[in-house]
């Protein structure tokens, strides 16, 4: 065992604080309201929907901070041991911040209650568009993306918009190069010292392992079975809206091995704790499609803290993700105290909550090939474009050889308990051309493979006609290439007649 | 700050802008909590409808750091809440279960935590019975919360037997929730003499008052109840902040100790009612240009479980039923059905825009029938300065704008080319469709409820100059304060920032009626206005006397008083009034004139004017998934002579995108049993900023001051915004038509969702 510390740290605005734990689940939210008397990060949702306590957090990466927003709501004080909090609070100095500022120009409040969490929003995405001393600014869809997780039920977002773009053409404030600089060098001198959190209380365990050898040895130590947490964006959720007390938390965001991109010749390997933000990059440069996927997971908020690990290993059958990894080929690599073991994705999912995971064992990768089949297309169906859950998700891949359909991969969300392969589908397309027949058929075979539940998402039939019809969407992929959606019809880019 | 002289009309930011970006505005749960307070939580059963068999507590009782559990027979005064008293709103269940999630106990603990936890162990058994869930289930069953009504001009069914051409159509709008940011909370503090003070989220602090004192069982004077400002309202903090209020007063005055009671996000969508959703049956007879002669409507609505507020929202579902269209002769019916759901409430538009959607759908499907363009037959039958120009209700129309704007924005929205390039984009698009619609608003303001349209003011100015604004309107974001200062600027000619703004306390300003109906600035501007006449008057008439100059000699301007050829500030004349025991606090009063309605033969003038605008909505929709968006978005809107430009588009803006949240995203779902699905915002879709059309032009229509004698001739803006949406839905229709070349309407339902898109071609295409 490495050395221990009992107390959580981290640096609040630019003030160090230990502070002990009387509960593992209490909520950086919670801790800021109650315990810091900081009331500027509100409560919307409590589910990291809302973005009203959204915070910045900084983490310290090769000796510089990077910075990520976070809905403090559903993030565990835990997790923020060794790094900086920011909330609104901690913005302006004898001069508003420009975020602020921004703000109030445009008249981008009107009730004020999610104002906080816009202007953490606004200034993270000033800092993404600082780059030394150029400032670049943002177009309509990157502030979009930006600010998709932060809710207004007043303005209709027109004022809001003007804000962030305003507020990235002016300089940081003129406090935040000096306070980095301090928050750089108390963040470096906690990271020199290598202790691994492991705070115990009445009420539980909180530890954060630095290791994966670490890892294994708290989970094969552990009586009751512990709870990995990785972004919380899903464990969080379980305190807040099921009222559950978890008594052994073990946080997986300080084991740097699982928190590496390792890309070879042959395939791409995702650590299990690599937020979604990061691998975004990775996967799109496997396809597009995939990319637009990311974008549209979650917001910006969640897609910070939120990991490909912990999307699948809760195998949450609204998890986003697995579909398409399933359709590219991808495998897990999953570990524990002996050492590890590989399976493909697809057969994680044993059935509803039910995955093929060990209580002393961990996902610690998710792989894929790197040059995956070159006719991957995949598209997500909800009642909104940005932060819903899929009604229905289809990812498709094939090969051609010569006309003819080789190796076809069609996965799909939101059609059953679990995400699952549309095995008669793939069967009736195999070794056909891609005519009007094949797609017939291949839509009868589809509707053999599934059969959906209603629920708040979409009715049974809706949800059968729409997988049908991505099958149709996917053939006019393979044979037309372009299959633009009202999305990027709608985009600012592309409307340019009125 | 700005100048005093051009306050009006200034585009002021809003009161607290800056302290809303630093985190400092404090919201009821922000405000440190005084010593021991307590945290209340309601709980339920998890049961649609029955009697209550048994409810067995003690797990709660004996939970971690419960004080106290609270249920019906702890009440020592009147258990029901309802704001129109009607006896059907228990503060907690007493005997029977009405619908998923109605509270039937309340615990009260140490730590919110504790008391959510507890909340969760009760055991209740009820029996259950088969509920009632949708209108036409109700309709079946007959099972309404109040009696049906219906107004009618002339001979309806002659007029659509004899008309050339008729139609039959049902419109069917859903329900939406509020999803204001901030949930329904209250902090109650014990006083003296049992009574209590309560801060509340709250758009009506007096009938809190007097629902708290009839729960008590002590007169109203022993109640007070504050609100500084709440985190939206939209008309669910309306009657709904009622019961979370009383229910932390109740557990004050019992334990002595305060008493908070903040709704988690999921208790606040279960436990709190919504925008009524309609489904009406219609018919209508028109000539071949598609000029109406007779229109029958039935509407339906779901109530929910009791009155609440739905009579006034039906009545006014029937008041908004012709848009601003000319029925020659109609017949408007309103069935309001009771259901095992919770009691649904005001929201922004009131009954309004669903009464609203039957009318355009009417001109839309005509439209079709006859081939022409929907604008040519809204055209056509707009209200006119003519004979034409009689409400079903009786009332004139003399304020009507809607040729000259909708004019205007044909044109700057290049409304008929637009048309042109979708048809020419429709016919060579595989999947996609574009769709194109301009629908016009009329909005009538006042409160139907005559009684209501009564507002008061106070106003101090101290020694030194300051000044100190109360009336009864409530601040939930739409910049009503703000607005009521810069009259009060205006009319003392004193700086914006020499008017303090303080929170609505009932102790202040009494028998205040709910900031809603739009109506906010138009009555709680006028009562100000009044109280800084008086004031104003009574510096002049000391002047006058003081310093021996005839009253006509007396100008305030910027500040400064003229006093003759001499002049001073207005701070130096106050403290000289001061000095001469003049009095220097004043009330103000205002009752809206002109308005009456006579509920017995449904005829009067309800509303004082009308309120107007035009939308122009381009969308696109995927006919393979159902997807859609709104791409483009044109506006022009008529608020008089706006008192602030900034926070009248922020009203417009805002209200055009909540719209089009109703109508397109923004799904209530039930389970076949009865419980709401829909209570988060990971399952209930309120727009986001992508939502936001990439093209979005707003202007205000100017030229057109009130006719009638508002604060300055300005117009309510409020709520009629929100109904500049209907052309999302028009236009999502549109784009779906044109796969029948416009020859057929496709039944569409609202919230346009993927799945209603879907259903809605499916109409179109008999399989």
């Amino acid at each position: 065992m490495q050395p221990s510390r009992n107390k959580v740290r981290f640096v609040l605005g630019s003030t160090p604080l230990e502070i002990s734990l009387d509960d593992p689940g209490l909520t950086l939210l919670d801790y800021l309201r109650n315990q810091a008397c900081l009331t500027g990060t509100k409560e919307g949702c409590a589910e990291g929907d809302c973005g009203a306590c959204t915070v910045l957090i900084a983490e310290l990466y090769d000796n510089s901070l990077k910075y990520t927003v976070a809905n403090a709501c559903i993030l565990l004080l835990g997790m923020v041991d060794g790094k900086q909090v920011l909330t609104v609070e901690h913005l302006a100095s004898d001069t508003l911040h420009p975020a602020q500022q921004a703000m109030i120009d445009h008249h981008g409040s009107q009730c004020g209650f999610c104002t906080p969490g816009f202007v953490m929003s606004i200034a993270a995405l000033q800092l993404d568009e600082h780059h030394g001393d150029s400032i670049q600014t943002p177009g309509r869809d990157q502030i979009d993306q930006h600010l998709a997780g932060n809710l207004c039920r007043c303005t209709g977002y027109g004022p809001i918009i003007d804000a962030a773009r305003q507020a990235c053409t002016q300089p940081l404030p003129d406090y935040w190069p000096h306070q980095q600089t301090a928050v750089q060098s108390i963040l470096g001198q906690w990271q020199k010292q290598d202790e691994t959190l492991h705070v115990e209380c009445e009420s539980g365990l909180f530890a954060a392992p630095r290791t994966e050898a670490e890892l294994a040895t708290y989970l094969s130590d552990q009586h009751s079975p512990p709870t990995l947490l990785a972004g919380a964006t899903d464990i969080g959720l379980w305190i807040t809206k099921q009222g559950r007390q978890l008594t052994t938390l073990l946080y997986l965001g300080q084991i740097s091995s699982l928190k590496t991109v390792n890309r070879q010749e042959d395939e791409l390997e995702i650590g299990a704790a690599v937020s979604l933000q990061r691998a975004a990059p990775e996967l799109t440069r496997l396809s597009p499609d995939l990319g637009l996927l990311l974008r549209r997971f979650g917001a910006r908020q969640v897609r910070s803290q939120g990991t490909i690990g912990g999307n699948i290993a809760n195998g949450s059958p609204i998890g986003d993700l697995p579909p398409a990894l399933i359709a590219l080929g991808a495998t897990l690599r999953i570990g524990c105290a002996n050492g590890q073991r590989e399976i493909p994705l697809e057969d994680f999912f044993i059935d509803y909550g039910q995955q093929d995971l060990a209580d002393n064992e961990y996902v610690a990768s998710v792989v894929l090939p790197a040059r995956p089949q070159p006719h991957f297309w995949c598209s997500k169906i909800a009642k909104r474009f940005d932060q819903d859950i899929s009604a229905v998700l289809g990812a498709f891949s094939l090969t051609l050889v010569d006309g003819f359909v080789h190796n076809a991969r069609f996965c799909f969300g939101g059609m059953a308990t679990t995400p699952r392969r549309a095995r008669r589908c793939e069967a009736a397309v195999e070794g056909r051309r891609l005519d009007e027949d094949t797609l017939a058929e291949a839509q009868n075979a589809l509707l053999q493979d599934f059969d959906p539940i209603a629920d708040l998402r979409a009715s049974a039939r809706y949800r059968r006609t729409v997988a049908a019809n991505l099958l149709d969407k996917y053939f006019r992929f393979l044979t037309v290439t372009d299959v633009p959606s009202v999305y990027e019809f709608s985009s600012p880019q592309a409307f340019t007649h009125v | 700050m700005s100048d005093s002289a051009s306050i009006l009309g200034a585009a002021l930011n809003h009161d607290s802008a800056i302290k809303h970006t630093t985190g400092e505005a404090l919201y009821i749960d922000d405000i440190p909590e005084p010593r021991g307070t307590l945290h209340l939580v309601p709980g339920y059963a998890n049961a649609v409808c029955g009697q209550l068999r048994s409810v067995d507590l003690s797990a709660v009782e004996s939970a971690t750091n419960v004080v106290a559990v609270l249920r019906a027979d702890d009440v020592p005064g009147t258990l029901d809440i309802s704001p129109t008293h009607a006896g059907d709103d228990p503060l907690l269940a007493k005997d029977r279960i009405r619908y998923f999630g109605e509270p039937v106990f309340a615990v009260v603990a140490r730590g919110y935590q504790d008391a959510r936890r507890a909340s969760r162990l009760a055991k209740i058994d009820i029996d259950s019975q088969d509920p009632i869930l949708t209108v036409e289930n109700a309709l079946n069953a007959q099972s309404f919360v109040s009696e049906s009504r219906q107004i009618q001009r002339n001979d309806w069914q002659g007029a659509i037997k004899q008309a050339p051409h008729r139609l039959r159509g049902t419109t069917v709008s859903g329900s939406q929730d509020h999803f204001y940011l901030e949930g329904q909370v209250s902090l109650a503090i014990p006083q003296e003499d049992g009574g209590v003070h309560i801060y509340a989220s709250t758009q009506h602090p007096s009938e809190i008052q007097h629902a708290a004192a009839q729960v008590l069982g002590l007169p109203d004077h022993t109640v007070t109840v504050e609100v500084r400002r709440m985190g939206g309202g939209f008309g669910g903090k309306e009657s709904q902040a009622a019961q979370w209020a009383v229910l932390a007063a109740l557990a004050a005055t019992k334990t002595g100790q305060p008493v908070k009671c903040r709704l988690d996000r999921d208790l606040d969508m279960i436990m709190t009612g919504k925008r009524h959703d309609f489904h009406s049956d219609w018919e209508v007879g028109y000539d071949p240009d598609g000029r109406i002669a007779g229109v029958d409507i039935h509407m339906a609505s779901r109530c929910g479980c009791s009155h609440d507020l739905s009579d006034p929202v039906n009545d006014r579902a029937m008041f908004h039923a012709d848009n601003a269209y000319f029925y020659p002769a109609v017949r408007i019916r309103s069935d309001r059905c009771q259901t095992n759901t919770v009691s649904n409430t005001a929201f922004r538009g009131f009954g309004g825009p669903q009464g609203m959607l039957i009318a355009e759908q009417i001109i839309q499907a005509i439209a079709h029938e006859r081939r022409l363009d929907p604008l040519d037959v809204r055209r056509l039958n707009f209200y006119e300065h003519n004979d034409r120009n009689l409400t079903p209700y009786h009332m004139q129309v003399e304020d009507f704008v809607l040729d000259e704007l909708v004019e205007q924005l044909e044109s700057t929205s290049r409304y008929r080319e637009r048309r042109k390039s979708i048809k020419a984009f429709n016919s060579t698009n595989p999947y996609l469709r574009r769709g194109l619609a301009l629908t016009p608003v009329k909005f009538g303001i006042s409160f139907t409820n005559t009684p209501l349209n009564q507002a008061g003011a106070l106003l101090h100015v101290y020694k030194d100059g300051s000044v100190l604004l109360n009336h009864g309107g409530t601040e939930m974001g739409q910049g009503l304060l703000i607005k009521v200062a810069q009259v009060v600027a205006a009319e003392l000619q004193i700086d914006i920032d020499q008017v303090q703004i303080s929170s609505t306390h009932t102790g202040k300003v009494p028998n205040t009626s709910a900031t809603a109906a739009s109506s906010g600035t138009d009555l709680n501007g006028m009562a100000a206005q009044n109280a800084a006449r008086t004031i104003r008057r009574r510096l002049t008439a000391f002047a006058a006397t003081h310093y021996d100059v005839a009253e006509n000699e007396i100008e305030f301007q910027h500040g400064q008083v003229r006093i003759a050829d001499s002049s001073m500030t207005f701070s130096e004349l106050v403290l000289e009034a001061y000095l001469h025991r003049v009095q220097l606090s004043a009330t103000g009063f205002y009752r809206t004139p002109k308005i009456w309605w006579d509920a017995e033969t449904a005829r009067g003038r309800p509303f004082y004017y009308f309120a107007y605008g035009a939308a122009v909505s381009e969308v696109v929709v995927d006919l393979l998934t159902g997807e859609n968006r709104v791409v483009a978005v044109d506006i022009l809107h008529d608020v008089g002579n706006s008192l602030n430009p900034a926070v009248d588009a922020g009203q417009i803006e805002g209200g055009f995108i909540q719209g089009m949240g109703w109508l397109t995203t923004e799904e209530v779902w039930w389970d076949g049993d009865g419980r709401l699905m829909t209570h988060a915002p990971s399952t209930y879709k309120i727009p986001v900023c992508s939502d936001r059309p990439a093209h979005f032009r707003l202007d205000m229509y100017t030229g057109s001051e009130n006719i009638e004698a508002t604060v300055y001739r300005s117009k309510a803006v409020g709520e009629p915004p929100l109904m500049l949406a209907l052309s999302v839905h028009q236009a999502i229709a549109d784009a779906l038509s044109s796969t029948s070349d416009h020859g057929e309407l496709p039944q569409l339902r609202a919230p346009a969702t993927p799945e209603a898109v879907l259903d809605a071609i499916q109409s179109l295409r008999p399989s």
